[in-house]
């Protein structure tokens, strides 16, 4: 064993004169990665073939095959957080490009006091989910700001919003695109500086009005970027946690309950970590696939476009 | 040739009244999203009988400092105990971070050792594992080496950042290795080169990383939620919860007096730093 290893440690060295020590730089780093990141993966994995009750230890764990898979099936919250998680994507992701994109524009011109807008626009993704939570309560109450604007405006029956079953979840949307707007806007803005100014120059001369510029110049020239929020959008959309512990916990029934809540729920409410694990093993094949599709297209548009970078 | 310069100048004249009304837009959106933290604001100086009261009233008639001195001094444990502990996790988490991410940055770019891409792509595939499949596991294993419902829980993974790694790998990218090369012949050990010549190069990025793991540490929820279940180690995210949950939807001004307080370190940070922020955000995008 030792000469095996002596062996290969002197080839290691032979390859390059630093071979060890370049490892015992990334050494610290990744005991902690393998720790917390790579033996939880696998474990999740393993938990969702058992049925385990924590409590009792080790003694406590029994296998249980695909047993916690196949009642996902029958599993009216599970279906539901699906389906919200679906819809709170579907609702989301298009103001949240859109807008963002048409912000970054306009904020990409010399506009008076397009730091102070973009700051404003920015902030609330420095402020905690709890926080923006807290204003969402406050917000949406029956009889709160949004509701006297309203009524203001003559609707003379608002709706209840977060004890709705139909305006909880676009309440916890409106919410959230809050949150995560100034992000996209950011990002859409460095996309921006990227484009060569000559670019508009010659669509102007061309006769191409502002919005045809913003059509065939800019969008097109921002598809990288747009690809990369709409990725990362989906993400995260699918991660959306805190929000909804806050605001709604699932409820009203199970209006607003979504994938990350009902891991959440499953494991810390009511102790089962073998059907907590397995839902948890779903939401990872949904980022997992989104994240192969981006890199499929990444390296495909990399060799369409040749040496973007 | 002319006549087309023309049109441009023509096009740029006309666009007067359309750069006001789009400035004008603009503003509005800017309000908009300001709207809501102005809101909690003026909530937070209210008395409750105020909150709800039509015609809408923007500013307190009578600023109530009353809301603020009952959340920072008459609460058990005291608010003063979320700041510290969030401050002394969110430092230990930032000082790590940077040290752990900006070695490991430097061996994958600048020493070569077997395996190295093959490891860097295991380092990618964990960017994209979700925190929902890491809780349970972590739950288990932090209960077993005894340190569930202490600091530790909610520090120690957060020393070992995928994400940092991949920041700081790629501004060492940008570094010349020629550096490294003239060190080496000067004598200077791979550490030295590494702690005296490469990471002071690297400084914008690691400001950056800093202050994005400052902010995103001192937002930490589920983490802490899941973690944590004595108050007297709640950081200020679970101490609003706990608040929330206390006071219920029956006391908004102290809520929102108590969001405000829990706010307004991050917020100082984001004016002082928005530029460092906005810089390790975009770094990582598309770029990547």
């Amino acid at each position: 064993m030792t000469t095996a290893f002596n062996a290969q440690k002197r080839r290691k060295t032979s390859l390059t004169d630093n071979g060890w020590k370049g490892f015992l730089f990334v050494l610290p780093n990744l005991v902690g990665f393998t720790i917390f990141t790579i033996i939880p993966v696998i474990f999740a994995f393993g938990i969702s073939f058992t049925k385990w009750d924590f409590y009792k230890g080790l003694a406590g764990i029994s296998f249980a095959g695909l047993k916690n898979y196949m009642d996902l099936g029958r599993d009216l919250w599970f279906k539901s957080s699906i389906s919200n998680n679906i819809l709170y994507t579907l609702g989301t992701l298009p103001p949240l490009i859109v807008l963002s994109m048409l912000i970054a524009v306009a904020l990409n011109t010399n506009l008076l006091g397009r730091n102070v807008v973009r700051s404003c626009v920015f902030l609330p993704y420095v402020i905690n989910t709890v926080a923006i939570a807290a204003i969402g309560l406050l917000i949406f109450n029956m009889s709160g700001p949004l509701n006297m604007l309203l009524q203001a405006f003559g609707v003379s029956d608002p709706p209840k919003w977060l004890s709705s079953l139909e305006w909880a979840m676009p309440a916890v949307m409106i919410m959230s695109v809050w949150q995560g707007l100034g992000y996209d806007v950011i990002i859409y803005l460095s996309g921006l500086q990227a484009i060569p100014e000559e670019l508009y120059e010659a669509a102007t001369i061309d006769g191409a009005n502002g919005v045809q510029r913003l059509l065939h110049v800019t969008v097109p020239m921002l598809r990288a970027t747009t690809f990369f929020l709409l990725v990362t959008n989906i993400i995260s959309s699918f991660q959306v946690f805190g929000l909804i512990n806050v605001l709604t916990q699932g409820g009203p029934a199970r209006a607003t309950t979504v994938l990350a809540y009902y891991i959440y729920r499953l494991a810390f409410v009511y102790n089962k970590m073998g059907p907590a694990c397995a839902v948890s093993v779903v939401l990872f094949l949904i980022v997992l696939t989104v994240t192969l599709i981006q890199w499929k297209f990444q390296r495909k548009s990399e060799l369409e476009t040749g040496s973007m970078k | 040739m002319r006549q087309r310069i023309e049109r441009f100048r023509m096009l740029s004249a006309g666009g007067k009244t359309a750069k006001i009304l789009l400035t004008l837009l603009m503003w509005a959106v800017g309000f908009l999203f300001a709207f809501p933290l102005f809101w909690m604001l003026s909530t937070s100086f209210k008395i409750e009988s105020e909150v709800f009261s039509y015609p809408i009233r923007w500013i307190p008639s009578n600023p109530n400092w009353g809301n603020y001195y009952e959340v920072l001094f008459e609460q058990r444990p005291s608010f003063f105990l979320y700041y510290l502990n969030s401050i002394k996790v969110t430092l230990i988490c930032v000082a790590g971070n940077l040290f752990t991410s900006a070695l490991a940055g430097y061996g994958f770019t600048k020493v070569r050792f077997r395996g190295r891409d093959k490891l860097f792509l295991v380092y990618l595939c964990g960017l994209m594992v979700p925190f929902q499949v890491l809780m349970v596991p972590r739950f288990m294993m932090f209960r077993m080496m005894g340190i569930y419902n202490t600091h530790w829980a909610i520090i120690l993974p957060n020393l070992f950042t995928t994400i940092g790694v991949f920041l700081l790998r790629q501004s060492f990218q940008g570094v010349p290795y020629a550096l490294n090369e003239s060190a080496r012949i000067d004598g200077a050990g791979e550490f030295r080169i590494f702690w005296q010549i490469i990471t002071p190069l690297a400084k914008p990025a690691l400001t950056g990383l800093a202050i994005l793991t400052f902010v995103w540490r001192w937002n930490d929820y589920e983490a802490p939620l899941i973690f944590i279940t004595n108050p007297k180690l709640y950081t200020l995210p679970l101490g609003l919860t706990n608040f929330i949950e206390e006071t219920g939807s029956t006391k908004y001004t102290l809520v929102m007096a108590a969001s405000v307080c829990a706010l307004l370190p991050v917020i100082i940070v984001f004016l002082a730093a928005q530029k460092q922020i906005i810089n390790g955000l975009t770094d990582g995008s598309v770029k990547g």
